[in-house]
């Protein structure tokens, strides 16, 4: 933050508080959901003794059903926030992928990343990038696993449950069978760990690159810019 | 007119008790109560055989046999005689051109009211010249009777969606029923698994004759009766599986105890069929039961999932064959070196930058 001081600093208010609690409980409850996720598909090694004794696997499964149904809930509460909430709470969901000029600003971007060029541009809210990032990996991405998941969840609830009758009846005929929807709910969370690498590494090198401050804004809710320039954003 | 079910039981010398016993018996099976034990056998005496023409096309014949082993020591015969099997290429005595002559009277006696058993399916590569029967291809003569049928049942996976021959890179085209193109539009009953349960087998016949119905199906086309859940979820070995003790091998301590067979590839969690309920063989055993993970035989494309002993699949695609994890650990490895090149590129650039500032 030594770099913002050295300027006339401007603040502006971007991300509200429910979407800050909603950002950092689903980076819970997504970490959680790969750990567990990740050991459903390989166990932890066998225990001894009587089977009434443990509920390793139980439990393993448990919690990631809980993280599940908190990724699940926390994402509707999150459409609905990007009805009631500011402007930048839309941003993800709809990129203005229509507009030839906003493609010029995800080139411009690219460049910035590819270091072609010494300056980014400035945005209060996220960059066109990260717009697009966001929405293709970790909207449609979510999108995916809560579908595959409830589908796969739905098989234990069994037919006449909810899961069951809304989810897995038409999407393991889909991917064929249930073993293929296993097979691509769990090539989802690779896809998901992979956003998650890019996702904060971007934030914690736009924190200290970019004009704009990235992941104490996620925090206080506040976006400090490092220049007074005006942002590229505010139309 | 043919007989009715009792008389031809009576002819066989089965007594009435066992007759009734039978009856009681096919109520459980359907998970009906015991109150409909009569109204099966009302049925059996009063309603004429249901004719079945039993087409026989690329398989092992492993339904048949599963079919003619159904438990109870009555059944055998009641399942031979309550059918009518006018037409089976294995088990019928008439050969040849008699045969095929039968294929066509029963059309021409029972049109729309015979049942069209499918064991096996048709190759479609090379006009369906890899399975002939009397000199046609198997796929001629099937839409042929599906023409006349009343509906069609889909024996074991073969029929149901294509099983080991239809495996990549399925060299001749097999194609399950369903799948058949220019097939007549009847209902189709799938009762897959390599082979089904003879009980599951005799049961969705019985069921049929009895309510003069299809039994309900799920939107895969399968007797939700019987494949409404997993193996899985009526394994004896869940605790093991709860409780997170897993056969590692199959000489270790694990596998004498009997644990979970899931590390070994066990297809259960993913397997929709009634073994771990009914069971095999008169209800003595099932694999899981022998030590054997579930290899899912009554899934789709099971043989093309990667080993029978591997838990995660095999994703064919690109050229590669790999697990989940091992395409995912790929890319996340990927991922993390483009991104620790970029961070120290940019350390650089920005140590260089700030020598410039200065
Ligand atoms: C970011 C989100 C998620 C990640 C990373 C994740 C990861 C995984 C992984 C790796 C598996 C093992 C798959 C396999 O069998 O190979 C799994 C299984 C499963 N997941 Fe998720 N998952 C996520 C979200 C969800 C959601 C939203 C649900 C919804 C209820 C869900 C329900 C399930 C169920 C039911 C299973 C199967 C459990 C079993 O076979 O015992 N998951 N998950
Ligand atoms: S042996 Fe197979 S079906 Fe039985 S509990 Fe283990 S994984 Fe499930
Ligand atoms: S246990 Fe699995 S593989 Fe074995 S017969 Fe049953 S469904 Fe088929």
């Amino acid at each position: 933050m030594s770099v913002v001081e050295k300027h006339k600093e401007e603040a502006v208010y971007v991300y509200q508080a429910p979407i800050r609690i909603w950002h950092w409980i689903q980076a819970f409850a997504i970490f959680t959901l790969a750990v567990t996720g990740y050991l459903i598909a390989s166990p932890l090694p066998s225990v001894g003794g009587e089977a009434y004794d443990h509920y390793i696997m139980g439990y393993i499964r448990w919690y990631h059903f809980v993280a599940a149904y908190m990724v699940i809930i926390g994402f509707v509460f999150r459409i609905y926030w990007a009805f009631v909430g500011n402007s930048h709470a839309r941003q993800i969901f709809l990129p203005p992928v229509w507009r030839p000029s906003w493609w010029g600003e995800v080139w411009h971007e690219v460049k910035w990343y590819l270091m072609l060029i010494s300056e980014p541009k400035k945005y209060t809210g996220h960059n066109p990038l990260a717009v697009l990032t966001m929405h293709v990996l970790y909207v449609w991405g979510t999108v995916f696993m809560i579908f595959t998941g409830l589908a796969l969840y739905g098989e234990g609830t069994g037919p006449g449950s909810w899961q069951h009758s809304y989810f897995s009846t038409w999407i393991i005929p889909l991917f064929g069978q249930s073993q293929d929807v296993h097979t691509w709910h769990h090539l989802g969370m690779w896809v998901i760990i992979c956003f998650v690498i890019i996702h904060i590494y971007v934030a914690v090198r736009e924190d200290i690159m970019s004009r704009q401050s990235i992941i104490s804004s996620m925090i206080s809710g506040w976006r400090m810019f490092k220049d007074d320039r005006p942002p590229d954003d505010l139309h | 007119m043919h007989e009715t079910f009792y008389e031809v039981m009576r002819r066989q010398g089965i007594t009435r008790r066992s007759f009734l016993k039978y009856c009681s018996l096919a109520a459980g099976a359907l998970g009906l109560s015991p109150a409909y034990a009569p109204q099966i056998a009302q049925a059996m005496e009063t309603k004429p055989r249901i004719p079945v023409l039993w087409l026989h096309g690329l398989e092992c014949t492993c339904c048949s046999e599963s079919f003619i082993r159904s438990a109870h020591p009555l059944a055998k015969d009641v399942i031979l005689s309550m059918i009518s099997l006018d037409y089976d290429d294995t088990i019928m005595a008439a050969a040849g051109h008699q045969a095929e002559a039968i294929i066509e009277e029963t059309i021409q006696k029972y049109d729309g009211n015979f049942i069209l058993a499918v064991e096996g399916n048709a190759p479609l590569d090379e006009d369906g010249m890899y399975c002939i029967i009397g000199g046609k291809p198997f796929v001629d003569q099937l839409r042929h009777v599906a023409e006349h049928c009343k509906a069609i049942i889909s024996w074991g996976s073969c029929a149901s969606w294509g099983c080991v021959q239809a495996a990549r890179p399925n060299p001749t085209r097999a194609t399950p029923t369903h799948k058949v193109p220019g097939l007549a539009d009847k209902p189709i009953i799938k009762v897959p698994g390599c082979p089904p349960i003879s009980e599951v087998m005799t049961a969705v016949i019985t069921y049929m004759l009895t309510f003069e119905k299809l039994p309900e199906l799920d939107n895969q086309g399968r007797p939700k009766m019987f494949y409404s859940q997993r193996i899985h979820d009526k394994c004896y070995r869940r605790p093991h599986f709860d409780a997170g003790q897993f056969v590692e091998r199959f000489d270790d301590e694990g596998a004498r105890r009997g644990y979970c067979l899931y590390k070994v590839g066990c297809k259960g969690p993913t397997t929709y069929n009634a073994c771990s309920t009914v069971r095999w063989n008169g209800g003595l055993s099932f694999p899981i039961q022998a030590g054997h993970p579930c290899i899912g035989c009554s899934e789709d494309g099971f043989w093309d999932k990667g080993g029978f002993y591997e838990r995660l699949t095999d994703i064919k695609g690109f050229g590669v064959e790999a697990s989940a994890d091992q395409i995912g650990m790929k890319a996340a490895a990927i991922v993390g070196g483009a991104v620790a090149i970029h961070a120290g590129v940019s350390v650089v650039k920005r140590i260089t930058q700030k020598g410039d500032d200065a």
